[in-house]
């Protein structure tokens, strides 16, 4: 199965695990992740304002690049998902936002939102399927207790987003224990990390990281697994995590690991 | 901070009615319930709470929201936004604070100068990006 993959700037750097993991995971199941070409950095944020449009034109570049082919979207960094679907859905239901984004890029074909935006989690659930993923899985990750850190931009707003409850997720607790480990349900999965305040105001993101992380090893976590490389680095700048009480890595590296194709 | 006075939308300030437009959010329709305070993860790093914020611009007490630290705390996390029970989305009103004080020219609230410094050699690009579309324009 054919799919256009968007990476964005982190993968590319910082986060190249994120990334190496999964695409080697992906052909272990048969999935073929092509990456655009030309593809733009989205932005990082989701411009928040109603009279921001030139902030949003690289992800509608890329959904509309996706829709060309004939193929679904899958994103892989928290953040870009958040992106091409909330300008996928701007593009679907505002008209103005539409016709002025239209006029700008001159596409060959108007874009109206038709792409479908799935996230490397939906597409093991969705496309795959969990119970097809545990057959495929060689080493199972017995004994492992891992806390799934979800974060804000898979879950909210959950009206665009549709991944998973915003309060109760399980997705990422459904995909650990289709790879054998155990999953540990701990309170603070759905609370921000403080996300890009790290470069203002660090010391409100001590305290938010904290609360995470304590709140994990109480319920007996040994590490977390997480689909942001912002949420990555901040739970990983925080003293408990420094102290080396708890370790954080991507999703991906689990599934890589379980698939045995890590070293690939 | 909260009284009894009644509030209808045409006693709105320009600037209030400028922080609605760019928002696209309805503040009337707060009904200082608190929820969103309740689970913001942020407050710690707030002088004025969420829902707060929502008073003073019933109030038309702009002013002090612009002076503000709280509008610099909110994470952009959408927590608020996903629990209000009146649909009110206060990441999006907070995001229209500080673009008010950040269009203004010379008003950015990041210097560049300043960047280099503030990276180390595992923060991701993500983070460097965000910081410049919040903080900068
Ligand atoms: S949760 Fe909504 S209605 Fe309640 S105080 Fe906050 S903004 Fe107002
Ligand atoms: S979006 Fe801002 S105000 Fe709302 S809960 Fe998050 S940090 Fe608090």
């Amino acid at each position: 199965m054919n799919y256009s993959y968007y990476p964005g700037c982190t993968l590319k750097t910082k986060a190249q695990n994120l990334e190496k993991f999964a695409l080697h995971s992906a052909q272990a199941l048969g999935v073929n992740l092509v990456e655009q070409e030309e593809w733009q950095c989205c932005g990082a944020v989701y411009p928040l304002s109603t009279d921001e449009i030139a902030t949003k034109l690289a992800s509608v570049r890329s959904l509309a690049a996706a829709r060309d082919k004939g193929e679904s979207l899958v994103t892989l960094c928290a953040a870009c998902h958040q992106l091409m679907k909330r300008v996928n859905h701007d593009m679907q239901t505002k008209e103005d936002m539409r016709e002025k984004v239209n006029n700008y890029l001159q596409l060959d074909d108007n874009y109206q939102g038709e792409s479908k935006v799935i996230h490397y989690l939906e597409l093991l659930r969705d496309e795959i399927g969990f119970e097809t993923l545990a057959q495929k899985v060689k080493v199972p990750l017995k004994g492992r207790k891992v806390a799934a850190y979800y974060g804000c931009l898979l879950l909210r707003p959950k009206e665009i987003m549709n991944f998973d409850d915003p309060e109760r997720p399980t997705v990422l607790e459904d995909f650990l224990e289709s790879l054998g480990a155990s999953a540990i349900h701990y309170p603070y999965k759905t609370e921000c990390c403080g996300g890009y305040l790290s470069v203002d105001k660090e010391e409100v993101v001590e305290q938010m990281v904290d609360n995470i992380i304590r709140s994990a090893l109480e319920q007996g976590a040994e590490e977390i697994v997480t689909a942001c490389p912002l949420c990555k680095y901040n739970l990983e700048n925080s003293r408990l995590c420094s102290k080396g009480e708890i370790s954080i890595s991507y999703f991906t590296e689990l599934l890589a690991e379980a698939l045995d194709v890590k070293e690939a | 901070m909260v009284s009894r006075e009644k509030i209808t939308p045409d006693m709105a300030k320009k600037e209030v009615v400028r922080i609605c437009e760019i928002s696209d959010e309805n503040i009337v329709d707060c009904m200082q319930c608190g929820k969103c305070t309740a689970g913001c993860p942020a407050v710690h790093g707030m002088d004025i709470l969420p829902h707060q914020v929502i008073r003073l611009l019933q109030l038309g007490q702009i002013d002090q929201l612009l002076q503000s630290e709280a509008i610099w705390s909110c994470a952009a996390c959408f927590t608020c936004a996903s629990r209000c029970p009146r649909a009110v989305d206060i990441s999006k009103i907070m995001e229209a604070l500080r673009l008010t004080l950040v269009r203004v020219k010379g008003n950015n609230r990041l210097d560049i100068e300043k960047v280099p410094k503030l990276l180390d050699k595992n923060i991701p690009q993500q983070a460097i990006v965000s910081g410049f579309r919040k903080y900068v324009k």
